[in-house]
């Protein structure tokens, strides 16, 4: 009886031991968490999130301050790698945030603009491009459609357009969603 | 014409899963005649009701898991699995052990694990090796071939058995039953006699088992006439064959007193139906031209070791399995070469 | 001439359908009222417009010019007026609109002046392109690369041999088989000048052994031509996709097109048969690149065959020319049957890369939903590439893309054998070509974010940089100001000590 428990001590310590040292010898050097998070957020630095950004978001979430679900840009396709990534259940989006909404580019109406260079401040990417009282315009391909400069125009001279999907980013739909009467093989 | 499929080809093949399990089961049907004429009609009584129980159990899988029942049923995959069981099921086997291995196939070992395409072992094997660990008995009760036997089962006495357990008459199962040349062969070497005085024994015929060798022989046309139909390919037979040849050639030559001729082994048990019948299973077999080489040859080796030291008389179901675990790793390991590929 | 040939692995023989369209000879489409100009008939950069609406124009008139390198121009194919530079819906599988310039015709169909040149031998290589370039002419066998850049294989790259394709692999298609039959001078005409501007001495003239009337009117033709002597027609085993330009090479030349490399790196370049026809013409000739044959074909066409058509035509109208039995609205397929892409719309103009219009096939693939896989492989056996379809599949429809690429998906071709094969009926392809564009959309908005990282961490980075300076200069001009204070006090306590001492 004592020899039995001292045996499978022994062996649990042993093995213990070696697992400990298995973990340090073999450690993976992986991103830190926030730096994976942040990977997967769609970098539109919105804020609707309430954080000053997707790389502060990322951060509270790593830290378990906020939950995955703050993202409107992100959406469902964020919350479900979010999900996926920390081993979370996947919640529906936040209402308080803002809903999932068609992706947009922020286009100057050129006519309006007075070159008040405010819209310039807000952009979080740098994509607009203008000086005082000169007529200011959106670089369309770094633009990422986060609606900041929206309000402090002045003028109200900044539409959000649907970016359009043309022949060359065209996807193919998944054959999955595509809906055929189940008729197995014949006919 | 109505043409909704949205990407190409606009085109399709004649090729069919349903026409290929109906060469299948049309590829059994010399080797089961053969059957018939060996042992009695029992096969066919038990086929046909492992057939029915098959479909009552895939139609009732089917509804429980809200899958539509026409292309699953017509498919004739449940079909097919009922018939290898019934095959491989001993002549006696009472009508309970049918209806068990028959439901253990279609619920666990088939839609359990998600239904057609989906199972990863073959579910008649599974069955069969399910069968065999909890009524061994019943498993390898066996009958001498006919014209052996001072009391040939007619097709009455046959159905009674299946149904009652007594041949009816002042008969009994135990003197109706007799071992497979396998079993024999294996006895007896355990009690030390020498095989090529085995086999000049009522029991054996000019290859293998008397009888045994001709289903076998039978089955392999069958399976010829599915390489040529292309419904299987040659390498997993080939390589099982070769597999099993080499092995038994190595020990025969090394020790020819306590091992039966590779021919003897290639004529006997369930070799030729698990070689051209369920070790070319696709849904569990390795996919790749080199992996099913190595799965071919893999069964082969695994069913001699099984035979000669294993504790049953037959490996070709374990053999089976252990290869469909395996078939993940093969499929990896095996990818041919892409074009323009260093 | 079956000399050494090799083989490609799987592929497939097809009931080839060809009778179908080589019945009659090649016949003239009737000129459209309307035709519509997609400013995007090729691969690269949509050509930019430089006409106005309102503009009258000519036959072969320059309408928009080549934007970047790999662009080519695009001219007029009637004489009449532009009415209007917008978006029109375009034949492509996506059923969506592309900018197009339509030219409403005069029926005059007047020619612009055309410069012919006799002796191409006086022109430089480079000259030749550059006419090329100009004519508009892209590959017409389907893919639509500019050719000009084809017949440039740089410094660093010797062509030993030009392969011209006239395979025509796919069922139903005729349009090269016709063109060879009828047009082989023309067809040799372009080859000379093709082989001049790569300077090369080889040239094999591949075309599948259904078509021996082609084969022998280019060997008709071929023992005219002196500069022609190391040109050889070669006929090669009937096997769908041999076509393809890779299958193609290995079964001429035994030898693989590195992954990830070009044809040119085994010293060869694949030309289409119809893309010579159209440099003959337009070095020949001086007529740039407004038409091309078409296969009209199918079960449901009543005057199936071959038409010679201007670009822009609308597909219906051109349908209608043939009698089917569609309906307007109705799908049809553009292309061959095995790669062509379903098309549903109705005023869709024919484009540089449409070799053919297909309503209607035999055994057309079924639209029930798919059983499912059960491994047998057969898409494995036929697979030109030596992919593994059956896993691909799985990992696609999992949206594992990353297993998708590991499984070499985009050395994948599309031509369709798995999917014809697949006893379960499984549309592999549309699977691949799914997990082919998620895959790219899914790499440039990977791009597209890291890219908008960037932006702002050095936004961020800007700021408190300005941030820190404002408050060192701030910082520096307290300290100044503090500095001269102290002068200024010390100033005062030395003229206080002065006075003090004077005092004293």
């Amino acid at each position: 009886m004592i020899s039995a428990i001292l045996a499978i001590s022994l062996m649990a310590l042993f093995f213990g031991l070696l697992l400990g040292y298995a973990s340090i010898r073999f450690k993976v050097e992986g991103d830190p968490i926030a730096d994976q998070i942040d990977k997967l957020l769609p970098q539109t630095q919105c804020g609707q999130c309430s954080f000053a950004g997707c790389r502060p978001y990322a951060e509270a979430i790593a830290a378990g301050e906020a939950g995955i679900n703050r993202c409107p840009p992100g959406g469902e396709t964020t919350i479900q790698a979010l999900a996926d990534l920390l081993e979370m259940d996947v919640v529906p989006l936040d209402d308080e945030c803002g809903i999932e909404k068609p992706k947009t580019l922020a286009v100057i109406v050129e006519d309006r603009c007075i070159g008040c260079t405010l819209c310039i401040q807000a952009c979080p990417v740098d994509a607009i491009l203008g000086a005082a009282k000169q007529m200011h315009t959106v670089i369309a391909d770094e633009c990422t459609g986060c609606e900041l400069c929206v309000p402090p125009c002045p003028v109200d001279c900044i539409d959000m357009v649907e970016t359009k999907p043309n022949p060359n980013t065209w996807r193919w739909p998944d054959p999955d969603h595509i809906d055929l009467k189940l008729g197995g093989d014949n006919d | 014409m109505p043409l909704s499929r949205l990407s190409s080809p606009f085109l399709s093949g004649t090729n069919r899963v349903t026409l290929q399990m109906l060469q299948l089961l049309l590829a059994l049907v010399p080797a089961v005649i053969a059957i018939v004429y060996f042992f009695g009609p029992s096969v066919l009584i038990t086929m046909s009701l492992a057939i029915v129980v098959a479909l009552l159990a895939e139609a009732l899988m089917l509804k429980l898991r809200d899958r539509p029942l026409k292309p699953f049923l017509t498919d004739g995959s449940a079909i097919v699995t009922a018939a290898l069981l019934a095959i491989a099921l001993p002549p006696l086997a009472p009508w309970w052990l049918v209806v068990i291995g028959v439901l253990f196939a279609i619920i666990f070992a088939k839609h359990l694990y998600g239904g057609l395409g989906y199972n990863p072992f073959n579910p008649a094997m599974i069955a069969y090796v399910v069968l065999l660990i909890s009524f061994p008995l019943e498993m390898t009760t066996w009958l001498p071939v006919t014209t052996l036997s001072e009391h040939p089962l007619d097709f009455s006495s046959a159905f009674q058995v299946i149904f009652t357990g007594q041949p009816g008459g002042s008969l009994t199962i135990d003197a109706l039953s007799g071992a497979t040349p396998l079993d024999a062969m294996k006895t007896q070497i355990g009690l030390l006699q020498i095989p090529s005085d085995i086999v000049n024994q009522p029991l054996f015929g000019l290859f293998g088992g008397k009888g045994w060798e001709w289903i076998n022989i039978l089955f392999g046309i069958g399976g010829l006439y599915l390489i040529y139909r292309r419904v299987i390919s040659w390498h997993i037979p080939v390589a099982m064959m070769i597999g099993l040849t080499i092995i038994s050639s190595i020990t025969w030559i090394l020790s020819p007193e306590t091992t039966g001729s590779p021919l003897f082994h290639l004529l006997s048990g369930g070799t030729m139906l698990g070689a051209f019948f369920i070790a070319t299973d696709p849904i569990t077999a390795a996919t790749t031209i080199k992996g099913r080489l190595v799965f071919g040859a893999g069964v082969g080796l695994l069913t001699y070791i099984i035979r000669i030291w294993g504790g049953y008389p037959d490996g070709i179901a374990f053999a089976v399995i252990l290869m469909n675990m395996l078939v993940p790793l093969i499929d990896y390991y095996t990818q041919p070469k892409v074009y323009g590929a260093k | 001439m079956t000399d050494n040939l090799a083989s490609f692995p799987g592929g497939l023989v097809l009931d080839g359908q060809k009778k179908r369209s080589t019945q009659t000879p090649i016949r003239q489409t009737p000129l459209a009222k309307k035709l519509i100009l997609p400013l995007q008939q090729h691969i690269g950069e949509a050509s930019e417009p430089i006409v106005k609406v309102g503009d009258k124009v000519l036959k072969g008139q320059k309408i928009a010019r080549a934007e970047g390198h790999v662009s080519v121009y695009l001219h007029a194919p009637s004489s009449g007026t532009i009415t209007a530079i917008d978006e029109q819906p375009i034949p492509h599988p996506s059923g969506l609109s592309a900018l197009c310039i339509t030219l409403e015709t005069d029926g005059e169909d007047r020619w612009i002046e055309r410069q012919q040149v006799d002796d191409f031998t006086r022109l430089s290589q480079h000259e030749i392109r550059q006419i090329i370039r100009e004519a508009g002419i892209v590959g017409l066998g389907g893919a639509g690369f500019p050719s000009y850049i084809k017949l440039n294989p740089g410094v660093h790259h010797h062509v030993e041999t030009l392969i011209l394709n006239g395979v025509e692999c796919e069922p139903y298609i005729t349009c090269d088989d016709m063109l060879m039959r009828e047009r082989s001078e023309g067809i040799l005409d372009g080859i000379e000048i093709m082989i001049y501007a790569l300077r090369t001495k080889n040239c094999i003239i591949a075309i599948e052994d259904n078509k021996p009337e082609a084969i022998a009117a280019i060997e008709l033709e071929l023992p005219k031509r002196p500069k022609l002597k190391n040109t050889k027609v070669v006929a090669i085993p009937t096997r769908y996709p041999a076509g393809s330009e890779k299958q193609l090479i290995e079964v001429l030349t035994g030898k693989q097109v590195p992954s990830g490399g070009l044809t040119v790196d085994l010293g060869i370049v694949c030309h289409n048969i119809g893309t010579s026809y159209a440099i003959g013409r337009a070095i020949k000739h001086g007529e740039p690149l407004i038409s091309r044959i078409v296969t009209v074909t199918g079960t449901d066409v009543k005057h199936a065959g071959n038409f010679e058509t201007l670009f822009g035509t609308p597909m219906d109208e051109l349908l209608a020319f043939c009698e089917t039995k569609r309906h307007p609205g109705e799908p049809f397929i553009l292309g061959g049957p095995m790669m062509g892409y379903n098309l549903s719309g109705d005023h869709l103009p024919v484009t540089k890369t449409a070799n053919c219009i297909l309503v209607g096939v035999d055994n057309a693939a079924p639209i029930t939903k798919p059983l499912p896989c059960i491994r047998c492989g057969d898409c494995a056996s036929v697979c030109p590439v030596g992919l593994l379809p059956q896993q691909l599949y799985w990992h696609a429809r999992a949206k594992d893309l990353e297993k998708t690429q590991q499984y070499n998906l985009f050395d994948c071709i599309e031509c369709g054998c798995c999917s014809y094969v697949c006893p379960s009926k499984i549309p592999l392809v549309h699977y691949f070509r799914f997990a082919k564009t998620e895959t790219m959309n899914q790499q440039q908005e990977t791009l597209k974010a890291d890219n908008a990282r960037i932006r702002h961490e050095n936004r961020l980075e800007r700021q408190t940089l300005e941030k820190t300076e404002k408050e060192q200069r701030q910082r520096q001009r307290k300290a100044a100001l503090a500095a001269t204070k102290a002068a200024k006090e010390k100033e005062k306590m030395l003229e206080q000590q002065h006075t003090d001492n004077q005092e004293n």
